[in-house]
Protein backbone atom coordinates (compact mmCIF):
# COMPACT_ATOMS: atom_id res chain seq x y z
CA UNK A 1 0.00 0.00 0.00
CA UNK A 2 2.48 2.37 1.29
CA UNK A 3 4.91 0.87 -1.68
CA UNK A 4 2.38 1.81 -4.32
CA UNK A 5 1.50 5.57 -2.78
CA UNK A 6 5.45 5.89 -3.46
CA UNK A 7 5.39 4.84 -6.86
CA UNK A 8 2.70 7.03 -7.27
CA UNK A 9 3.92 9.94 -6.26
CA UNK A 10 7.34 9.34 -7.69
CA UNK A 11 5.88 9.16 -10.91
CA UNK A 12 3.56 12.46 -10.60
CA UNK A 13 6.86 14.06 -9.75
CA UNK A 14 8.33 12.56 -13.28
CA UNK A 15 5.46 13.40 -15.79
CA UNK A 16 5.61 17.10 -14.78
CA UNK A 17 9.41 17.28 -15.86
CA UNK A 18 10.60 19.61 -18.22
CA UNK A 19 9.13 18.63 -21.46
CA UNK A 20 11.54 18.08 -24.18
CA UNK A 21 9.50 20.27 -26.73
CA UNK A 22 6.74 22.10 -25.42
CA UNK A 23 4.95 21.95 -29.10
CA UNK A 24 5.10 18.47 -28.89
CA UNK A 25 3.34 18.31 -25.37
CA UNK A 26 1.31 21.05 -26.33
CA UNK A 27 -0.26 19.32 -29.29
CA UNK A 28 -0.74 16.11 -27.03
CA UNK A 29 -2.63 18.44 -24.61
CA UNK A 30 -5.27 19.21 -27.01
CA UNK A 31 -5.48 15.43 -28.52
CA UNK A 32 -6.53 14.44 -25.01
CA UNK A 33 -8.70 17.49 -24.19
CA UNK A 34 -10.77 16.82 -27.49
CA UNK A 35 -10.53 12.62 -26.33
CA UNK A 36 -11.81 13.81 -22.66
CA UNK A 37 -14.20 16.57 -23.50
CA UNK A 38 -15.80 16.28 -27.15
CA UNK A 39 -15.43 12.46 -26.39
CA UNK A 40 -17.58 12.30 -23.33
CA UNK A 41 -19.83 14.96 -24.20
CA UNK A 42 -22.94 12.80 -24.77
CA UNK A 43 -22.90 10.21 -22.11
CA UNK A 44 -22.61 13.38 -19.80
CA UNK A 45 -25.39 15.28 -21.38
CA UNK A 46 -27.98 11.94 -21.41
CA UNK A 47 -26.92 10.99 -17.84
CA UNK A 48 -27.45 14.80 -16.43
CA UNK A 49 -30.94 15.66 -18.21
CA UNK A 50 -31.77 12.41 -16.39
CA UNK A 51 -30.71 12.90 -13.30
CA UNK A 52 -31.90 16.18 -13.12
CA UNK A 53 -35.56 15.03 -14.27
CA UNK A 54 -35.52 12.21 -11.01
CA UNK A 55 -34.41 14.39 -8.88
CA UNK A 56 -37.16 17.21 -9.58
CA UNK A 57 -39.67 13.95 -9.16
CA UNK A 58 -38.29 12.67 -6.42
CA UNK A 59 -38.02 16.06 -4.20
CA UNK A 60 -41.53 16.89 -5.29
CA UNK A 61 -43.03 13.89 -4.14
CA UNK A 62 -41.68 14.07 -0.99
CA UNK A 63 -42.43 17.52 -0.20
CA UNK A 64 -46.25 17.13 -0.70
CA UNK A 65 -47.50 18.88 1.45
CA UNK A 66 -50.04 22.61 1.77
CA UNK A 67 -47.17 23.96 4.46
CA UNK A 68 -43.99 23.74 2.35
CA UNK A 69 -44.44 26.46 -1.36
CA UNK A 70 -43.93 24.24 -4.06
CA UNK A 71 -40.68 26.58 -5.30
CA UNK A 72 -38.69 24.59 -2.74
CA UNK A 73 -38.75 21.44 -5.23
CA UNK A 74 -36.76 24.01 -7.66
CA UNK A 75 -33.64 25.00 -4.66
CA UNK A 76 -33.92 21.78 -3.58
CA UNK A 77 -33.00 20.00 -7.47
CA UNK A 78 -30.68 23.17 -8.12
CA UNK A 79 -28.59 22.39 -4.92
CA UNK A 80 -28.22 18.30 -4.64
CA UNK A 81 -27.55 18.89 -8.47
CA UNK A 82 -24.47 21.32 -8.48
CA UNK A 83 -23.25 19.89 -4.90
CA UNK A 84 -23.63 16.27 -5.71
CA UNK A 85 -25.64 14.83 -8.78
CA UNK A 86 -23.18 16.62 -11.03
CA UNK A 87 -20.07 16.36 -9.66
CA UNK A 88 -19.72 12.80 -8.61
CA UNK A 89 -21.71 11.03 -10.88
CA UNK A 90 -20.46 12.80 -13.89
CA UNK A 91 -16.93 11.77 -12.44
CA UNK A 92 -18.09 8.40 -11.39
CA UNK A 93 -18.93 7.69 -15.30
CA UNK A 94 -16.18 9.36 -16.74
CA UNK A 95 -13.56 7.18 -14.53
CA UNK A 96 -15.85 4.47 -16.13
CA UNK A 97 -15.75 6.09 -19.72
CA UNK A 98 -12.25 8.07 -19.58
CA UNK A 99 -10.06 6.24 -16.58
CA UNK A 100 -10.54 2.79 -18.21
CA UNK A 101 -9.49 3.87 -21.67
CA UNK A 102 -6.23 5.90 -20.15
CA UNK A 103 -5.47 2.68 -18.38
CA UNK A 104 -5.24 0.83 -21.24
CA UNK A 105 -3.80 2.52 -23.90
CA UNK A 106 -1.02 3.23 -21.20
CA UNK A 107 -0.77 -0.32 -20.23
CA UNK A 108 -1.37 -1.65 -24.19
CA UNK A 109 2.10 -0.02 -24.49
CA UNK A 110 3.58 -0.40 -22.00
CA UNK A 111 3.48 -4.49 -22.90
CA UNK A 112 4.02 -3.43 -26.27
CA UNK A 113 7.46 -2.08 -25.77
CA UNK A 114 5.96 1.48 -27.12
CA UNK A 115 6.88 2.71 -23.84
CA UNK A 116 10.61 1.31 -23.83
CA UNK A 117 10.74 2.58 -27.32
CA UNK A 118 10.05 6.13 -26.02
CA UNK A 119 12.58 6.03 -22.60
CA UNK A 120 15.40 4.55 -25.55
CA UNK A 121 14.74 7.95 -27.78
CA UNK A 122 15.58 9.75 -24.44
CA UNK A 123 11.80 10.97 -24.26
CA UNK A 124 10.34 11.25 -20.68
CA UNK A 125 7.61 8.75 -21.11
CA UNK A 126 5.35 9.69 -18.15
CA UNK A 127 6.09 13.73 -18.93
CA UNK A 128 4.95 12.53 -22.31
CA UNK A 129 1.98 10.05 -21.63
CA UNK A 130 0.82 10.97 -18.30
CA UNK A 131 1.08 14.77 -18.26
CA UNK A 132 -1.29 15.59 -21.30
CA UNK A 133 -4.20 13.41 -20.01
CA UNK A 134 -3.68 15.19 -16.43
CA UNK A 135 -4.20 18.63 -17.46
CA UNK A 136 -6.83 17.34 -19.87
CA UNK A 137 -8.96 16.00 -16.81
CA UNK A 138 -8.17 19.01 -14.79
CA UNK A 139 -9.48 21.08 -17.17
CA UNK A 140 -12.06 19.15 -19.08
CA UNK A 141 -13.83 17.60 -16.52
CA UNK A 142 -14.67 20.75 -14.58
CA UNK A 143 -16.11 21.98 -18.08
CA UNK A 144 -18.46 19.01 -18.64
CA UNK A 145 -19.42 19.37 -14.77
CA UNK A 146 -20.53 23.00 -16.08
CA UNK A 147 -22.50 21.65 -18.55
CA UNK A 148 -24.15 18.55 -16.37
CA UNK A 149 -25.56 21.21 -13.85
CA UNK A 150 -26.92 23.32 -16.96
CA UNK A 151 -28.66 19.99 -18.75
CA UNK A 152 -29.44 18.42 -15.29
CA UNK A 153 -31.45 21.91 -14.07
CA UNK A 154 -33.09 21.37 -17.81
CA UNK A 155 -33.95 18.09 -17.19
CA UNK A 156 -35.71 19.04 -13.82
CA UNK A 157 -37.45 21.49 -15.92
CA UNK A 158 -39.07 18.86 -18.49
CA UNK A 159 -39.53 17.02 -15.25
CA UNK A 160 -42.10 19.86 -14.18
CA UNK A 161 -43.46 20.41 -17.76
CA UNK A 162 -44.34 16.91 -18.18
CA UNK A 163 -45.86 16.36 -15.21
CA UNK A 164 -48.42 18.24 -13.10
CA UNK A 165 -46.42 18.19 -9.43
CA UNK A 166 -45.21 21.45 -9.95
CA UNK A 167 -45.47 24.20 -12.22
CA UNK A 168 -42.54 25.65 -14.29
CA UNK A 169 -43.22 28.96 -12.48
CA UNK A 170 -42.73 27.68 -9.63
CA UNK A 171 -39.46 25.59 -10.68
CA UNK A 172 -37.81 28.60 -12.09
CA UNK A 173 -38.52 30.61 -9.14
CA UNK A 174 -36.83 27.72 -6.42
CA UNK A 175 -33.63 27.82 -8.84
CA UNK A 176 -33.04 31.54 -8.14
CA UNK A 177 -34.42 31.71 -4.70
CA UNK A 178 -31.79 31.49 -2.18
CA UNK A 179 -28.99 31.04 -4.21
CA UNK A 180 -25.92 30.69 -2.65
CA UNK A 181 -22.84 31.00 -4.94
CA UNK A 182 -20.56 29.19 -2.79
CA UNK A 183 -21.88 26.06 -4.10
CA UNK A 184 -20.52 26.59 -7.16
CA UNK A 185 -17.45 26.66 -5.55
CA UNK A 186 -17.50 23.85 -3.98
CA UNK A 187 -18.99 22.14 -7.17
CA UNK A 188 -15.57 23.45 -9.29
CA UNK A 189 -13.60 22.68 -6.41
CA UNK A 190 -14.38 18.67 -6.62
CA UNK A 191 -14.85 18.46 -10.53
CA UNK A 192 -11.59 19.58 -10.40
CA UNK A 193 -10.35 17.07 -7.75
CA UNK A 194 -12.00 14.51 -9.48
CA UNK A 195 -10.32 14.48 -12.70
CA UNK A 196 -7.05 14.86 -11.23
CA UNK A 197 -7.86 11.76 -9.64
CA UNK A 198 -9.21 9.68 -12.59
CA UNK A 199 -6.45 11.00 -14.73
CA UNK A 200 -3.44 9.95 -12.14
CA UNK A 201 -4.66 7.40 -10.71
CA UNK A 202 -5.58 4.81 -14.20
CA UNK A 203 -2.45 6.55 -15.91
CA UNK A 204 -0.65 5.18 -12.95
CA UNK A 205 -2.73 1.91 -13.21
CA UNK A 206 -1.57 2.05 -17.05
CA UNK A 207 2.09 2.72 -16.75
CA UNK A 208 2.90 -0.28 -14.33
CA UNK A 209 0.98 -2.78 -16.46
CA UNK A 210 3.33 -5.75 -16.25
CA UNK A 211 2.07 -8.85 -18.39
CA UNK A 212 0.05 -9.30 -21.90
CA UNK A 213 -3.69 -7.98 -22.52
CA UNK A 214 -5.08 -10.08 -19.32
CA UNK A 215 -2.67 -7.77 -17.30
CA UNK A 216 -4.03 -4.55 -19.29
CA UNK A 217 -7.38 -5.31 -18.91
CA UNK A 218 -6.90 -5.58 -14.77
CA UNK A 219 -5.12 -2.35 -14.97
CA UNK A 220 -8.25 -0.64 -16.78
CA UNK A 221 -10.47 -2.11 -13.94
CA UNK A 222 -7.64 -1.53 -10.79
CA UNK A 223 -7.70 2.02 -12.56
CA UNK A 224 -11.59 2.25 -12.38
CA UNK A 225 -12.39 0.77 -8.84
CA UNK A 226 -9.20 3.08 -7.14
CA UNK A 227 -10.90 6.22 -9.05
CA UNK A 228 -14.10 5.91 -7.58
CA UNK A 229 -13.34 4.84 -3.81
CA UNK A 230 -11.01 8.25 -4.30
CA UNK A 231 -13.46 10.68 -6.02
CA UNK A 232 -16.05 9.37 -3.04
CA UNK A 233 -13.51 9.81 -0.26
CA UNK A 234 -12.40 13.03 -1.69
CA UNK A 235 -16.15 13.73 -2.23
CA UNK A 236 -16.60 14.01 1.88
CA UNK A 237 -13.70 15.48 2.66
CA UNK A 238 -14.19 18.44 0.55
CA UNK A 239 -17.40 18.84 1.73
CA UNK A 240 -16.85 18.73 5.21
CA UNK A 241 -14.30 21.31 4.69
CA UNK A 242 -16.08 23.81 2.38
CA UNK A 243 -19.64 23.72 3.58
CA UNK B 1 32.49 2.04 -29.77
CA UNK B 2 30.25 0.30 -26.89
CA UNK B 3 32.47 -1.31 -23.99
CA UNK B 4 30.13 -3.74 -21.16
CA UNK B 5 32.67 -4.54 -18.13
CA UNK B 6 31.33 -6.88 -15.79
CA UNK B 7 27.82 -6.85 -16.06
CA UNK B 8 26.20 -8.43 -13.51
CA UNK B 9 21.64 -8.42 -13.07
CA UNK B 10 20.02 -9.66 -10.09
CA UNK B 11 16.12 -9.98 -10.21
CA UNK B 12 15.18 -11.05 -6.46
CA UNK B 13 17.10 -13.79 -5.81
CA UNK B 14 17.60 -14.86 -9.49
CA UNK B 15 21.03 -13.61 -10.77
CA UNK B 16 20.28 -13.48 -14.75
CA UNK B 17 23.78 -11.63 -15.77
CA UNK B 18 27.24 -13.33 -14.20
CA UNK B 19 29.90 -10.97 -15.38
CA UNK B 20 29.53 -10.31 -18.92
CA UNK B 21 32.13 -8.52 -20.73
CA UNK B 22 32.42 -7.87 -24.09
CA UNK B 23 33.85 -4.51 -26.65
CA UNK B 24 31.29 -3.86 -29.51
CA UNK B 25 32.97 -2.44 -32.50
CA UNK B 26 31.69 0.24 -35.07
CA UNK B 27 30.83 -1.09 -38.23
CA UNK B 28 30.07 -4.31 -37.38
CA UNK B 29 26.96 -6.47 -36.75
CA UNK B 30 27.61 -7.59 -33.23
CA UNK B 31 25.25 -10.52 -32.22
CA UNK B 32 24.44 -11.47 -28.98
CA UNK B 33 23.09 -15.54 -29.00
CA UNK B 34 21.86 -17.86 -26.70
CA UNK B 35 19.22 -20.11 -25.84
CA UNK B 36 15.81 -19.06 -24.40
CA UNK B 37 16.45 -18.20 -20.56
CA UNK B 38 20.29 -17.29 -21.10
CA UNK B 39 20.17 -13.61 -20.59
CA UNK B 40 20.52 -12.21 -24.14
CA UNK B 41 17.36 -9.79 -23.69
CA UNK B 42 18.55 -8.74 -20.15
CA UNK B 43 21.76 -8.07 -21.17
CA UNK B 44 20.55 -5.64 -23.93
CA UNK B 45 18.03 -3.89 -21.57
CA UNK B 46 20.89 -3.28 -19.62
CA UNK B 47 23.39 -1.74 -22.27
CA UNK B 48 20.58 0.15 -23.44
CA UNK B 49 19.53 1.25 -20.08
CA UNK B 50 15.91 -0.01 -19.97
CA UNK B 51 17.35 -2.02 -16.77
CA UNK B 52 20.03 -0.85 -14.39
CA UNK B 53 23.00 -3.34 -14.45
CA UNK B 54 23.46 -4.60 -10.45
CA UNK B 55 27.03 -4.05 -11.04
CA UNK B 56 29.15 -3.07 -13.98
CA UNK B 57 29.45 -0.54 -16.73
CA UNK B 58 28.38 0.31 -19.92
CA UNK B 59 30.38 2.81 -21.84
CA UNK B 60 29.82 4.46 -24.65
CA UNK B 61 32.59 5.88 -26.62
CA UNK B 62 34.18 6.25 -23.46
CA UNK B 63 31.33 8.11 -21.65
CA UNK B 64 30.19 5.61 -18.39
CA UNK B 65 26.13 5.26 -19.34
CA UNK B 66 25.61 3.59 -16.37
CA UNK B 67 26.70 6.27 -13.79
CA UNK B 68 24.48 8.54 -15.48
CA UNK B 69 21.06 10.08 -14.38
CA UNK B 70 17.78 10.79 -16.85
CA UNK B 71 18.96 14.32 -18.32
CA UNK B 72 22.49 13.18 -18.68
CA UNK B 73 21.83 9.91 -20.88
CA UNK B 74 19.24 11.58 -23.23
CA UNK B 75 22.59 13.38 -25.81
CA UNK B 76 23.48 9.75 -25.52
CA UNK B 77 20.27 8.25 -26.36
CA UNK B 78 19.63 10.42 -29.28
CA UNK B 79 21.99 8.80 -30.78
CA UNK B 80 20.90 5.57 -30.20
CA UNK B 81 18.30 3.52 -32.55
CA UNK B 82 16.52 0.67 -31.50
CA UNK B 83 14.83 -1.71 -33.38
CA UNK B 84 12.15 -4.40 -30.89
CA UNK B 85 11.03 -7.58 -31.19
CA UNK B 86 7.57 -6.45 -32.17
CA UNK B 87 8.36 -3.42 -34.02
CA UNK B 88 7.15 -1.86 -30.89
CA UNK B 89 5.27 1.06 -33.32
CA UNK B 90 2.74 3.89 -32.28
CA UNK B 91 -0.52 2.78 -32.96
CA UNK B 92 -1.76 6.03 -32.86
CA UNK B 93 0.32 7.40 -35.50
CA UNK B 94 0.83 6.77 -38.90
CA UNK B 95 4.53 5.23 -40.58
CA UNK B 96 4.96 8.81 -41.19
CA UNK B 97 4.56 10.04 -37.56
CA UNK B 98 5.99 7.29 -36.63
CA UNK B 99 9.55 7.89 -38.72
CA UNK B 100 9.00 11.86 -37.90
CA UNK B 101 8.72 11.77 -34.22
CA UNK B 102 12.12 11.84 -32.60
CA UNK B 103 12.73 14.57 -35.44
CA UNK B 104 9.94 16.26 -33.44
CA UNK B 105 11.41 15.77 -30.38
CA UNK B 106 14.97 16.79 -30.55
CA UNK B 107 15.62 18.69 -33.36
CA UNK B 108 14.90 22.00 -35.23
CA UNK B 109 14.01 20.80 -38.49
CA UNK B 110 11.56 22.57 -40.33
CA UNK B 111 8.42 20.76 -41.62
CA UNK B 112 10.00 19.90 -45.42
CA UNK B 113 13.07 18.94 -43.92
CA UNK B 114 11.63 16.60 -41.93
CA UNK B 115 9.15 14.92 -44.40
CA UNK B 116 12.22 14.38 -46.49
CA UNK B 117 14.18 12.82 -43.76
CA UNK B 118 11.21 10.19 -43.36
CA UNK B 119 10.97 9.84 -47.26
CA UNK B 120 14.61 8.82 -47.06
CA UNK B 121 14.24 6.59 -44.36
CA UNK B 122 10.81 4.55 -45.94
CA UNK B 123 12.98 4.84 -49.33
CA UNK B 124 16.23 3.43 -47.71
CA UNK B 125 13.44 0.99 -46.48
CA UNK B 126 11.94 -0.14 -49.59
CA UNK B 127 8.72 1.09 -48.37
CA UNK B 128 8.56 4.09 -50.51
CA UNK B 129 4.93 5.69 -50.33
CA UNK B 130 3.81 3.98 -47.41
CA UNK B 131 4.00 7.01 -45.35
CA UNK B 132 0.26 7.68 -44.13
CA UNK B 133 -0.68 3.58 -43.64
CA UNK B 134 -1.28 3.04 -40.03
CA UNK B 135 0.81 -0.16 -38.84
CA UNK B 136 -2.21 -1.69 -38.09
CA UNK B 137 -2.32 -1.72 -41.90
CA UNK B 138 1.18 -3.36 -42.43
CA UNK B 139 2.66 -6.75 -42.57
CA UNK B 140 4.65 -8.15 -39.79
CA UNK B 141 8.09 -7.72 -42.08
CA UNK B 142 6.85 -3.96 -43.02
CA UNK B 143 6.64 -2.90 -39.25
CA UNK B 144 9.92 -4.59 -38.73
CA UNK B 145 11.40 -1.99 -41.66
CA UNK B 146 9.87 0.71 -40.35
CA UNK B 147 10.89 -0.02 -37.12
CA UNK B 148 14.07 0.16 -38.98
CA UNK B 149 13.36 3.67 -40.66
CA UNK B 150 12.08 4.97 -37.26
CA UNK B 151 15.78 4.06 -35.64
CA UNK B 152 17.81 5.22 -38.38
CA UNK B 153 15.66 8.70 -38.38
CA UNK B 154 17.97 10.13 -36.15
CA UNK B 155 20.92 8.77 -37.97
CA UNK B 156 22.13 6.86 -35.05
CA UNK B 157 25.65 6.09 -34.27
CA UNK B 158 24.70 2.91 -32.17
CA UNK B 159 21.67 0.33 -33.28
CA UNK B 160 19.99 -2.22 -31.63
CA UNK B 161 17.83 -4.96 -32.81
CA UNK B 162 15.77 -7.59 -30.47
CA UNK B 163 14.94 -10.71 -32.49
CA UNK B 164 14.93 -9.00 -35.77
CA UNK B 165 13.61 -12.40 -37.40
CA UNK B 166 10.97 -13.53 -34.78
CA UNK B 167 7.74 -14.38 -36.71
CA UNK B 168 8.84 -13.35 -40.02
CA UNK B 169 9.50 -15.75 -42.82
CA UNK B 170 12.69 -16.84 -44.15
CA UNK B 171 12.37 -14.82 -47.26
CA UNK B 172 11.64 -11.61 -44.99
CA UNK B 173 14.29 -12.75 -42.26
CA UNK B 174 17.18 -12.46 -44.51
CA UNK B 175 15.75 -9.37 -46.19
CA UNK B 176 15.75 -8.00 -42.52
CA UNK B 177 19.28 -8.96 -41.57
CA UNK B 178 20.66 -7.69 -45.31
CA UNK B 179 19.35 -4.17 -44.78
CA UNK B 180 20.08 -4.15 -41.44
CA UNK B 181 24.09 -5.67 -42.63
CA UNK B 182 23.94 -2.65 -45.62
CA UNK B 183 22.66 0.01 -42.78
CA UNK B 184 25.86 -0.96 -40.23
CA UNK B 185 28.85 -0.84 -42.48
CA UNK B 186 27.25 2.14 -45.27
CA UNK B 187 26.84 4.07 -41.83
CA UNK B 188 29.72 2.69 -39.29
CA UNK B 189 26.69 2.13 -37.21
CA UNK B 190 28.16 -0.17 -34.28
CA UNK B 191 25.09 -3.06 -34.07
CA UNK B 192 23.80 -5.14 -31.40
CA UNK B 193 21.69 -7.73 -32.25
CA UNK B 194 19.84 -10.41 -30.06
CA UNK B 195 18.82 -13.34 -31.99
CA UNK B 196 19.01 -16.82 -31.72
CA UNK B 197 18.69 -17.41 -35.84
CA UNK B 198 20.84 -19.08 -37.19
CA UNK B 199 20.63 -17.39 -40.30
CA UNK B 200 21.64 -14.62 -38.95
CA UNK B 201 24.55 -15.90 -37.31
CA UNK B 202 26.04 -17.34 -40.08
CA UNK B 203 24.78 -14.82 -42.75
CA UNK B 204 25.79 -11.24 -40.66
CA UNK B 205 27.63 -12.39 -37.57
CA UNK B 206 30.82 -10.32 -37.87
CA UNK B 207 31.11 -10.40 -34.22
CA UNK B 208 29.23 -13.20 -32.10
CA UNK B 209 29.12 -13.81 -28.30
CA UNK B 210 27.41 -16.68 -26.91
CA UNK B 211 25.73 -16.47 -23.18
CA UNK B 212 24.80 -19.53 -21.27
CA UNK B 213 23.64 -19.81 -18.07
CA UNK B 214 24.49 -16.05 -17.88
CA UNK B 215 27.83 -15.79 -18.30
CA UNK B 216 29.67 -15.73 -21.71
CA UNK B 217 30.71 -18.89 -22.81
CA UNK B 218 32.01 -18.38 -26.19
CA UNK B 219 33.12 -15.30 -28.30
CA UNK B 220 34.27 -14.96 -31.98
CA UNK B 221 33.35 -14.65 -35.47
CA UNK B 222 30.66 -16.23 -38.12
CA UNK B 223 33.63 -17.84 -39.38
CA UNK B 224 35.15 -19.39 -36.31
CA UNK B 225 31.97 -21.25 -34.89
CA UNK B 226 31.34 -24.09 -37.43
CA UNK B 227 35.18 -25.01 -36.01
CA UNK B 228 34.52 -24.55 -32.36
CA UNK B 229 35.16 -27.52 -30.20
CA UNK B 230 33.17 -25.57 -27.30
CA UNK B 231 30.13 -28.60 -26.81
CA UNK B 232 27.45 -26.04 -25.75
CA UNK B 233 27.64 -24.38 -28.34
CA UNK B 234 28.23 -26.58 -30.30
CA UNK B 235 24.51 -28.02 -28.81
CA UNK B 236 23.04 -24.90 -29.71
CA UNK B 237 23.88 -23.88 -33.15
CA UNK B 238 24.05 -27.62 -34.70
CA UNK B 239 21.13 -28.61 -32.94
CA UNK B 240 18.76 -29.23 -36.17
CA UNK B 241 20.02 -31.79 -38.46
CA UNK B 242 19.92 -29.41 -41.51
CA UNK B 243 22.84 -27.88 -39.33
CA UNK B 244 24.51 -30.75 -38.34
CA UNK B 245 24.50 -31.56 -42.17
CA UNK B 246 25.69 -28.42 -43.44
CA UNK B 247 28.57 -28.44 -40.84
CA UNK B 248 29.84 -32.24 -41.79
CA UNK B 249 30.45 -30.16 -45.63
CA UNK B 250 32.30 -27.66 -44.19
Amino acid sequence: MFQSLGKYILLLRLSFRKPEKFSVYWSEVMREMVSVGVGSLGIIAIISVFIGAVATIQTAFQLVSDFIPKTIVGGITRDSTILEFSPTISALVLAGRVGSSMASQIGTMRVTEQIDALEIMGVNAPGYLISPKIIAGVTMIPLLVIVSVILGLVGGYIACAASNDVSTADYVTGLTDGFNPVIVTVCAVKAIFFGFIITSICSYQGFYTDGGSLEVGQSATRGVVWSCIMILFVDLIISRLLL
Amino acid sequence: MIEIKDIYKTFGDNEVLKGISAVFKPGKNNLIIGGSGSGKTTLLKCIVGLHDPTKGDVIFDGENFTDMDFEQRVPIRTKIGMLFQNSALFDSMTVEENIIFPLNLFTNQTKAEKLDRANFCLERVNLTGKNKLYPSELSGGMKKRVGIARAISMQPKYLFVDEPNSGLDPKTSILIDELINELTEEYKITTVIVTHDMNSVMGIGDHIIFLHQGKKWWEGSNKEIAHTDNQELNDFVFASKFMQAAKAKL
